[in-house]
C-alpha cells in the first residue's frame, strides 16, 4: 500500500526551471523577423489630442510603422470590453464610456495609450516614440475618489457627474429598522487604498501572423488565454475565434492584473498583420505602475447596529468605487458581487443594505487585485467589529463569538449561501497561538520600555470559485464560471493533464500532479500538466479568485474519474472477469477472487492497443474529458490577529506577531498552501503600512511610480508568520477544497488597522499607516 | 529600459581617463554604475562617451595610518562595510556603508561615485561631512565643508576624478539613518563625530544637501550625551518635503536620530 500523496509537502515540480532560468516567460521568446512596438503615453491626466505627427518618428533609423487609434479604427477593431453589466439601483445599465486600445481624440490618464512605435529594435522603438510629436490640449482633471462625483470635469460623455453606476444590495427597510431599534452604533469613515500590482514578470506581448493560413497567435502574460481568445475574437474583432490563438507560457505573477485584456496585446497581435512582421513589447517597470490596473480604492461610510449585549441587528454601508479612467475586464463586478455579498463576514446579521457608487476618474482603470472586493468587505466589517468591542468593552474574541454562525447551510442576507465553516474552531486556535491571553503583561513590558503595543482581530470569509454559472450570469456576468479539464493517458500509461486554470506562481504543476498520480497510483514524474495554449487545451476559464483547485482540480478529479471507469472496462475484458470483480486500489486493476491483475500502465496499453476488448462497444484510447460547474461558491474562513509595537518617537510600527489560522477544507500541499498564505498576508500587511498609489490631485501625475516611491514590503518589514489551519471539508466540490490563494490579503489589513488603533486609542485611521501619520496621531495626544 | 547610444572606454591610468575625457564631447566617469546606469536606462543622462574608472586598481584601497583612514575613491561600499581597518577605526563609517541600498548595490557602488553624485539622501555625504574628512582628486584636496554645494551639486570641475577620501579618526562617532520606507536611501540620516577640532553633527536626507547643526555641536562639545540635544530642533523651513515626510516630521526625525546616532558613538 503506497501513501497517498494527498497532504503531502511535495516539493514544486516547476521551480527547477523557474530557479535555474530554464522558464520560457514570453519575452525570452523571439521570432525570425520580429520588430519592437513602444508606446507613445500620455503625459497628462486629461487632455485632447489636437494632432499626432509621425513624421519625425519615420525618419528616424530603424522606425518602421507609427500606429494610432485611427489606423485600429480602419481595421474595424473595436473597443475593449468590460464583463460584467452591472444595473443601478433605478435599472439603468452601467453607464460605460468607449475604451479603444489606442486613443481616439482624448486621454483620460497619465499612461494612456497614444500610438505604438514599430521599429527593428526595442533602443529604435523607443527613439521613435519619443520622437512622436502629439499636439494636446490640456483639460482639469480629478483622480480622487472622492472628488469624482462633484468635479466639474467630465470623463466620459456617457457617464454624468462621472458616475459608472448607482447601485445597491440588501433590504433598506429592514436595516432602518435595525438601526432604529439598537441600542449602539458603531460608524466609521474607512479608506480603502490604491494599490498597484506589480507582479515579478512585466506583462509582455508577441504577436504573429501567418499570412499563409491567416492564423493570428499572441503570446502574452495572461491568466487567463482562453478569456483573452474569446474577448479579442468576439469583442474586440481581431479575428474569428478559430483563427486566434493565445498562450500565456511561464508567467511570473498576476495577482489578478494579467486576468484583463489590455491595450497593448490587443495593439501587438493586430499590429503583426498590419506590420507583416511578428511584434514584441515587453513592458518597462514604470509602464506597470501607470498602465497595470491598479487595487482597492474605496471610500466607504460603515455603520453597525448592535444590542446591548453586543449582538449585531444590521449593517448599513456606503461606498464609493474609484474604477480609473475606463472600464477594466472585470472592473464592475469588484466593488459588487465581490464585495457587498461579502459583508456578512462570518456573523448571524439579519439585515445588510450596502449602496456603491462607481467612479470615473483620471488615473490607471482599477480591477480585481488579489482578493478583489472580499479584502475591501472585510476590512469594513472587520474594522467595525473591533470598534463595537471597544465600544461595548468587549473582549474583542467574544463579541465575535456572540455573532458567529454556527449552522450550515447559512443564507446571508446578501445573497451567499454558506456551505459549511467552523468559526469558533479557527478564533480559538488563533488565539492560543497568539497568546492574546499573555498580551497584557507585553503591553506593559512594552510601555516600560516606552513603546506602545496593540492587538488586532480579523476574522474573515471569502468567497472563492464563483459559481455556478447560471448564477453568476444571473448577476451580470458576460461568461461562465466553470472549468474543464482532459486527462490524456499515453500507451504506455504517463499521463498529460489538460487544465483550463492557469498557473502563474500557484504550483499547480506540483498540486494538480499529486492529486492525478494519488488517484491513478503513478508516480508523479509521470504526469505533465498542460496549461495555457489555447491549441492545446479544450478551453478553460483561467485562474484568478481562488478558484484553480475548487474548480479546475475538481473538473480533473472528475475527468480522472472517467479514466479509471473505461481503464477498469478494459481491463475486466483483458482479464476476463466480470466488471464487477476489477478492484482498483494503488495503480492495480486487480480481480477480486483470482490472482489475475494488471498495472495502469498495462491497462493503458491494452486500451490502445485494442486487441482485447470490442471496440464497437468501448472505443479504443484512454482520454476523458470533464467540463465541471460547482454548485456553490467555496468559503474559506479563519482568523488572524496581529500584535503590533509603535516607537512613539519615530511613528514606526513594528509587527511583531502575526497569527493566522485558516480553513481551507482540505489541503493536497500543505507547503504550498502555506506559501500562497505567507505571500498574500506580506500583501496584506504591505497595503496596511507600506503601499498606496498616489496621484497628484492638481497635475493627475502618479506620484509612485517607481520603487523609489512606491513601497512594497520586503522580507524585513515582516516577521515570521505563525500558520495554522482547521479543517472542514467543503461539501461543494468534490475533492473538499475551498481555495487558499487570496486569504492572507483579505484578512491581513483589518488585523494589522485594529493592533494599531488598539495601541493608539484612536477610531478612525487610515492605511497605509506610515511612521508620519502614526507620529501626527501620537503628536496630537501628547498636545 | 534602453539607453541612448554611447561609446564606452576602459582607461588603464588616471591621466589616460582624463585625457579621453577632454577629447570626449559629453563624456561621463562610470564607476559602480549604480546611479548613472538607472539614470541612462531612463533616458535622463545620454553621455556620448562613458570613461570606466572600474579597471583602475589605483582607486580601490582601504589604508590606516595612526589618526587617518584612506580610502581609495573606487572602493565598493561592501568593501568598507567589511573591512577590519574600517571597523576598528571608524566603526560607525562601517555601519553606514552596510546600510547602503542591498547586497548588489554594495557590491558594485563606490564610495567616489556617491559622493560625486551628492544625492540629497545618501548616506556617505554624512560621513564625510560629520568627521570633516578631505576630499582627494585628481586636481587638489577638497575640504569636506567646501565639497558638497547644492543638491547633486559639488566642488568638482568638469573632469576631475576623485581619487581618494581621508577621514581623521575620531575619538567618538555615531550614525543614525530613518530610511525612506520605499528607496531605503536616507530620509533623515545623522552623522555625529567627536574629532580632535571638536564635535560635528552632519544631516543627509532631510534637506536639500547634507548639512551641519552648530547648535546641536555646540551643545555636545560641552556634554557628549543625547540628552544635551533633546531639545535641540532644526528649523524645519528649508527641509524636503515629500510624500514620504513632511518638512516638520523630517526636522523632528534629525534631533531623534541625532539622539540615536549620539548614543550609539
Ligand atoms: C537600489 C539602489 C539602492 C541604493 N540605496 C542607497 C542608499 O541607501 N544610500 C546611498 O547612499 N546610496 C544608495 N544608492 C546609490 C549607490 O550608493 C550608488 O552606488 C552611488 O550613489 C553611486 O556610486 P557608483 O559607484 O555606483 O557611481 P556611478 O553610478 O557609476 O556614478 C555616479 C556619478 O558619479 C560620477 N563619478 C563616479 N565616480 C567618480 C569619481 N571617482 N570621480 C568623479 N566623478 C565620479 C559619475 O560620472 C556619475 O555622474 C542606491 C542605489 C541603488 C541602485
Amino acid at each position: 500500500m503506497t501513501a497517498s500523496l494527498i497532504g503531502r509537502p511535495v516539493k514544486r515540480k516547476e521551480d527547477r526551471r523557474f530557479i535555474t532560468g530554464t522558464g520560457h516567460y514570453t519575452d525570452d521568446l523571439s521570432r525570425p523577423h520580429q520588430t519592437h512596438a513602444v508606446f507613445v503615453r500620455s503625459p497628462h491626466a486629461h487632455a485632447k489630442i489636437r494632432k499626432i505627427d509621425a513624421a519625425p518618428a519615420l525618419a528616424l533609423p530603424g522606425v518602421i510603422q507609427v500606429l494610432t487609434g485611427e489606423d485600429l479604427k480602419a481595421d474595424n477593431v473595436q473597443g475593449l470590453i468590460c464583463g460584467w453589466m452591472i444595473h443601478s439601483k433605478d435599472g439603468s445599465p452601467m453607464k460605460a464610456g468607449g475604451h479603444p486600445a489606442l486613443a481616439l481624440g482624448k486621454v483620460r490618464y497619465v499612461g494612456d495609450h497614444v500610438a505604438v512605435v514599430i521599429a527593428e529594435t526595442p533602443a529604435a522603438a523607443k527613439d521613435g516614440a519619443e520622437a512622436v510629436v502629439v499636439d494636446y490640449e490640456e483639460l482639469p482633471s480629478v483622480t480622487s475618489t472622492g472628488d469624482a462625483q462633484s468635479s466639474s470635469v467630465q470623463i466620459h460623455d456617457e457617464a454624468p457627474r462621472n458616475t459608472v453606476y448607482q447601485w445597491a444590495l440588501g433590504d433598506e427597510k429592514a436595516t432602518g429598522a435595525a438601526f432604529a431599534n439598537a441600542a449602539q452604533v458603531v460608524e466609521l469613515n474607512l479608506v480603502n487604498n490604491r494599490l498597484i500590482p506589480n507582479a515579478m514578470e512585466p506583462r509582455a506581448a508577441l504577436g504573429e501572423y501567418d499570412s499563409g493560413s491567416g492564423i493570428y497567435t499572441l503570446t502574452t502574460t495572461s491568466q487567463n488565454p482562453h478569456v483573452a481568445r474569446l474577448v479579442l475574437s468576439a469583442f474586440v474583432q481581431i479575428a474569428p475565434e478559430h483563427k486566434l490563438r493565445v498562450i500565456a507560457p511561464d508567467v511570473g505573477g498576476g495577482f489578478g492584473s494579467k486576468i484583463f485584456i489590455y491595450p497593448e496585446e490587443t495593439v501587438c497581435v493586430w499590429a503583426a498583420k498590419r506590420v507583416g512582421r511578428p511584434v514584441k513589447w515587453t513592458a518597462e517597470r514604470g509602464e506597470s505602475f501607470l498602465a497595470d490596473a491598479h487595487g482597492r480604492d474605496h471610500v466607504t461610510h460603515g455603520a453597525l447596529a448592535l444590542d446591548k449585549d453586543g449582538r449585531v441587528l444590521g449593517l448599513r454601508v456606503k461606498t464609493t468605487a474609484n474604477l480609473g479612467a475606463y472600464l477594466s475586464t472585470f472592473s464592475s463586478a469588484v466593488p459588487t458581487y465581490l464585495y457587498a455579498t461579502l459583508l456578512s463576514g462570518q456573523y448571524n446579521i439579519p439585515a445588510i443594505y450596502a449602496e456603491v457608487d462607481a467612479v470615473y476618474t483620471n488615473t490607471a482603470p482599477v480591477d480585481a487585485y488579489r482578493g478583489a472586493g472580499r479584502p475591501e468587505a472585510t476590512y469594513v466589517v472587520e474594522r467595525l467589529m473591533e470598534e463595537a468591542a471597544r465600544k461595548l468593552k468587549l473582549d474583542p474574541a467574544e463579541i465575535r463569538r456572540r455573532n458567529f454562525i454556527r449552522e450550515f447551510p447559512h443564507q446571508t442576507p446578501v445573497i451567499l449561501a454558506y456551505d459549511i465553516g467552523d468559526y469558533d474552531a479557527s478564533l480559538k486556535e488563533a488565539v492560543k497561538r497568539a497568546d492574546v491571553s499573555g498580551f497584557a503583561q507585553r503591553k506593559a513590558d512594552a510601555a516600560k520600555r516606552d513603546k506602545k503595543r496593540g492587538l488586532g482581530f480579523s476574522t474573515y470569509i471569502e468567497a472563492c470559485g464563483l459559481a455556478p454559472s447560471a448564477a453568476v450570469g444571473s448577476l451580470g456576468a458576460g461568461v461562465g464560471l466553470w472549468e474543464s479539464a482532459e486527462v490524456r493517458v499515453n500507451p504506455t500509461g504517463s499521463v498529460e493533464v489538460l487544465t483550463g486554470s492557469h498557473s502563474h506562481g500557484q504550483g499547480h504543476e506540483t498540486t494538480f500532479a499529486q492529486l492525478v498520480a494519488d488517484r491513478l497510483g503513478i508516480s508523479i514524474d509521470q504526469v505533465e500538466i498542460v496549461h495555457g495554449d489555447t491549441d492545446k487545451v479544450q478551453f478553460g476559464m483561467g485562474t484568478y479568485g481562488s478558484r484553480s483547485a475548487a474548480v479546475g482540480l475538481s473538473a480533473i478529479s472528475l475527468a480522472t474519474d472517467k479514466v479509471i471507469a473505461k481503464a477498469k472496462h478494459i481491463a475486466a475484458y483483458v482479464m476476463e472477469v466480470p466488471e464487477d470483480d476489477v478492484e482498483f486500489k494503488d495503480g492495480e486493476f486487480a480481480a477480486v477472487k483470482t490472482n489475475k491483475k494488471m498495472t495502469f500502465g498495462e491497462v493503458a496499453l491494452a486500451a490502445y492497443v485494442g486487441h482485447k476488448f470490442p471496440t464497437d462497444q468501448i472505443e479504443p484510447g484512454l482520454k476523458e474529458t470533464s467540463f465541471y460547474d460547482p454548485k456553490n461558491f467555496t468559503f474559506p474562513a479563519g482568523c488572524h490577529i496581529c500584535e503590533v509595537e509603535i516607537d512613539p518617537d519615530t511613528g514606526v510600527v513594528e509587527i511583531v506577531k502575526f497569527t493566522a489560522v485558516d480553513d481551507f477544507g482540505t489541503v493536497i500541499n500543505p507547503m504550498i498552501v502555506e506559501g500562497q498564505v505567507h505571500g498574500g498576508i506580506a500583501q496584506g500587511i504591505g497595503q496596511a503600512l507600506l503601499e498606496h498609489g498616489v496621484y497628484d490631485k492638481e497635475s493627475g501625475q502618479l506620484l509612485t511610480g517607481s520603487y523609489m516611491d512606491y513601497c512594497m514590503p520586503r522580507a524585513d518589514d515582516l516577521p515570521s508568520f505563525e500558520v495554522g489551519m482547521t479543517i472542514t471539508a467543503c461539501p461543494s466540490n468534490p475533492i473538499g477544497v475551498k481555495g487558499c490563494g487570496e486569504a492572507g490579503a483579505i484578512a491581513a489589513p483589518a488585523a494589522v488597522m485594529n493592533a494599531i488603533t488598539d495601541a493608539l486609542g484612536v477610531k478612525e485611521f487610515d492605511m497605509p499607516a506610515t511612521p508620519e501619520k502614526v507620529w501626527r496621531a501620537l503628536s496630537g495626544q501628547r498636545a | 529600459m534602453y539607453t541612448k547610444p554611447f561609446s564606452y572606454h576602459r582607461p588603464k591610468s588616471l591621466e589616460d581617463a582624463v585625457a579621453l575625457f577632454g577629447k570626449s564631447s559629453d563624456p561621463r566617469y562610470l564607476a559602480g554604475g549604480q546611479t548613472l546606469i538607472p539614470t541612462m536606462k531612463q533616458r535622463l543622462a545620454a553621455p556620448s562617451d562613458l570613461i570606466d574608472l572600474g579597471g583602475l586598481s589605483a582607486l580601490a584601497f582601504i589604508r590606516k595610518s595612526a589618526d587617518m583612514l584612506m580610502i581609495g575613491a573606487g572602493t565598493r561600499h561592501a568593501a568598507v562595510a567589511t573591512s577590519a581597518d574600517v571597523k576598528s577605526a571608524i566603526p560607525a563609517l562601517a555601519y553606514l556603508a552596510e546600510g547602503i541600498g542591498d547586497p548588489a548595490v554594495r557590491h558594485r557602488g563606490t564610495i567616489g561615485g556617491s559622493l560625486a553624485n551628492n544625492d540629497p539622501a545618501a548616506d556617505y555625504p554624512a560621513a564625510v561631512l560629520g568627521l570633516g574628512a578631505t576630499v582627494k582628486t585628481t586636481k587638489r584636496s577638497i575640504a569636506a565643508d567646501e565639497f558638497f554645494t547644492g543638491m547633486f551639486e559639488t566642488a568638482l570641475q568638469d573632469g576631475e576624478i576623485v581619487t581618494e577620501i581621508a577621514f581623521p579618526i575620531p575619538e567618538k562617532a555615531g550614525y543614525a539613518k530613518f530610511p525612506n520606507p520605499a528607496s531605503r536611501y536616507a530620509m533623515v540620516g545623522v552623522f555625529v563625530a567627536k574629532v580632535k577640532t571638536g564635535v560635528r553633527v552632519a544631516v543627509t536626507g532631510a534637506g536639500p544637501c547634507v548639512f551641519r547643526v552648530p547648535q546641536m555641536e555646540a551643545a555636545l562639545a560641552k556634554d557628549f550625551s543625547d540628552g544635551a540635544i533633546a531639545n535641540i530642533k532644526v528649523a524645519a523651513d528649508d527641509l524636503n518635503s515629500d510624500l514620504h515626510g513632511s518638512r516638520e516630521y523630517r526636522a523632528h526625525l534629525v534631533t531623534v536620530m541625532a539622539r540615536r546616532a549620539v548614543a550609539g558613538a
